[in-house]
């Protein structure tokens, strides 16, 4: 219930009669902004709707002449014999997306712990700020670093040795040229390192200190108490974060084309080049003639939306688990 | 002092960077005893508990001079590991925390686990649920999560995971000052029982506890130990005025 302004006595008085009504309007208020926001809410979700709609309208021809499961299952893009398939897309952006949270998410958690948990006030300022700032860069411009300097020291320095030392997998064969999977899946490694590590820098900040307490006068190191209780109660948030840097990696297009080569082709070898749905939707899109050819790169963007909603859907599952244990405590003895 | 002493503070004084929280402050604690802690709010009691176990230093800019001495041995000492004095010295603090992503047994197994102790694991929970009046409660659900359990039964959870290491002394930080009365007395009355197993000093800022459950007490003031003696001298006849004053209830 709304209580009236608290104020001069005469002047509540005076005011009395009123204050129902006025009470009444203040809810009105308060409904119509209700509707507002619920209004504004739902315009999210007309978006998202709208842009699949247009997507699959656009998609319907390929999909009429080639077949759904043909097209998805299909690793042969020649625009010339209007033959499309989409798995060697999906594959690129699958695999390097892969490389970049098995780079970046060890690393961000790391310098996560090592800025909440170790590094002194000002350390822990300077180097968010620099993290930070790594998010502002332009992803045309990490592509192209990505190609005067990252290319060039893999394909003379890193992709060598891999492929002396760990040959032996099918990942690390093969002729070492630079771009591929290996060198976009890096790049993303970078681009996404800044928003893991921010996001589980405040989700470690929010640790409560009585639980690390607990574990450290029960006898833990550090290390020890910071798995007990830190890591524990940071898991959501850390899986949330990857959730965010996954999101932007799959639909990153600019630098991932400039690294990956862009061979419509799929190999075992992380050293080969591939290609990506955002990569290829973008380079074709312009010169796309023919309502097979756009419909064929239409599609490929319900695939990549498709994508990124099932692995989203199955990280929600993934940390679905431990929410029963939150169950409040129940009040006294 | 006395040989029996089990913990022995000598000049002890604690910094929070120029500022001195304890001013050297020297006391003995006889082995199987209670010593109570008490004094207005900031008057550095929680401080000097946590000197007893090395966690006064885990916040930044802190440092502490003189020394403790657990059965003779200085807990100071150059090249002394402070993981390892906490494994001598327990903590149960004024909220109860619980380890909440792991169930109830795993919480009162928690430090045999980090100690890497071996041994029947299954008996160690029993007999320390049982010393904690926790086992009718809640025997048949070792395995759900432990912030299901009350308050109360949330911090007796917490003297357990403190005792089953079998540690020599408890410290115990106004463990009951989240609690509803009730589950304070079952606190207290087992505060008692443990007295048998361990030397216990606990911060209380409620007077009538310090009478009920401590042997001796301690009144500290701004940081000075003014007063140190048999809870009952204490209570009833203290020598300096000023401790008077405060067990009486004019100024808190």
């Amino acid at each position: 219930m709304p209580r009236a302004d608290a104020g001069d006595p005469a002047e509540m008085a005076l005011a009395a009669p009123s204050t129902l009504r006025r009470a009444g309007l203040r809810a009105l208020g308060d409904r119509a902004f209700a509707v507002a926001l619920t209004g504004l809410g739902l315009w999210v979700l007309v978006i998202a709707g709208v842009i699949v709609t247009v997507c699959y309208r656009l998609a319907r021809p390929a999909f009429a002449k080639l077949g759904v499961l043909p097209f998805l299952a299909g690793s042969d893009w020649n625009p010339v014999e209007d033959s499309y398939g989409a798995l060697p897309f999906l594959y690129g952006t699958l695999v390097t997306s892969a490389v970049a949270i098995l780079v970046a998410l060890p690393v961000a958690i790391g310098l996560a712990l090592f800025l909440v948990e170790m590094a002194p006030a000002w350390v822990r300022k300077l180097v968010s700020f620099l993290v930070e700032l790594l998010a502002a860069i332009p992803s045309v411009v990490y592509g192209l670093w990505g190609l005067f300097v990252l290319v060039p020291w893999l394909r003379e320095t890193v992709e060598p040795a891999l492929g002396r030392w760990l040959g032996f997998l099918p990942l690390f064969r093969g002729p070492p040229i630079g771009v591929g999977y290996l060198a976009a899946g890096l790049i993303l490694a970078l681009m996404i390192l800044p928003t893991i590590t921010a996001v589980s820098v405040e989700v470690l900040r929010t640790a409560p200190a009585t639980q690390r307490e607990g574990a450290l006068a029960l006898g833990a190191t550090r290390w020890e108490a910071i798995r007990m209780a830190s890591l524990p109660y940071a898991r959501r948030g850390i899986v949330g974060a990857t959730i965010l840097g996954l999101g932007r990696a799959l639909g990153e297009t600019m630098a991932v084309t400039m690294l990956l080569g862009n061979q419509p082709e799929i190999h075992a070898s992380l050293f080969a080049a591939g290609y990506s749905l955002p990569a290829v939707i973008a380079n074709e899109f312009a010169e796309a003639t023919g309502d097979i050819h756009i419909g064929a790169l239409a599609a490929l963007a319900l695939v990549l939306c498709g994508t990124t909603f099932a692995l989203n859907a199955a990280a929600r599952l993934l940390i679905r688990v431990p929410a029963e244990r939150r169950t409040p405590a129940r009040a006294s003895a | 002092m006395s040989e029996r002493s089990k913990l022995e503070v000598r000049h002890l004084t604690a910094w929070f960077g120029k500022t001195a929280a304890i001013k050297d402050v020297s006391l003995s604690v006889p082995a199987h005893t209670v010593l109570a802690i008490i004094g207005p709010s900031g008057c550095g009691k929680s401080t000097f508990i946590r000197c007893l176990n090395r966690m006064h230093e885990l916040t930044a800019g802190t440092r502490v001079e003189g020394s403790v001495l657990i059965e003779g041995e200085d807990l100071y000492a150059r090249g002394v590991d402070p993981v390892f004095i906490r494994r001598r010295v327990g903590m149960v603090f004024q909220r109860p925390n619980v380890f909440p992503t792991m169930s109830i047994r795993e919480n009162v197994l928690a430090g045999l686990r980090l100690n890497g102790v071996r041994g029947d694991h299954a008996s160690i929970l029993e007999d320390t649920l049982r010393r904690t009046a926790l086992w009718d409660e809640v025997k048949d659900r070792l395995d759900e999560s432990a912030v299901r359990l009350s308050g109360g039964q949330q911090q007796r959870l917490c003297i357990a995971r403190a005792i089953a290491v079998e540690p020599e002394v408890l410290l115990m930080d106004e463990p009951a000052s989240a609690l509803d009365p009730i589950a304070t007395a079952r606190i207290e009355e087992l505060i008692g029982e443990l007295k048998q197993g361990y030397t216990i000093v606990i911060v209380t800022h409620n007077m009538q506890q310090a009478v009920r459950i401590s042997d001796d007490t301690a009144f500290f003031y701004l940081g000075e130990l003014v007063e140190h003696g048999p809870t009952k001298q204490i209570f009833t006849t203290p020598r300096v005025p000023r401790t008077e004053d405060y067990v009486t209830g004019k100024f808190g």
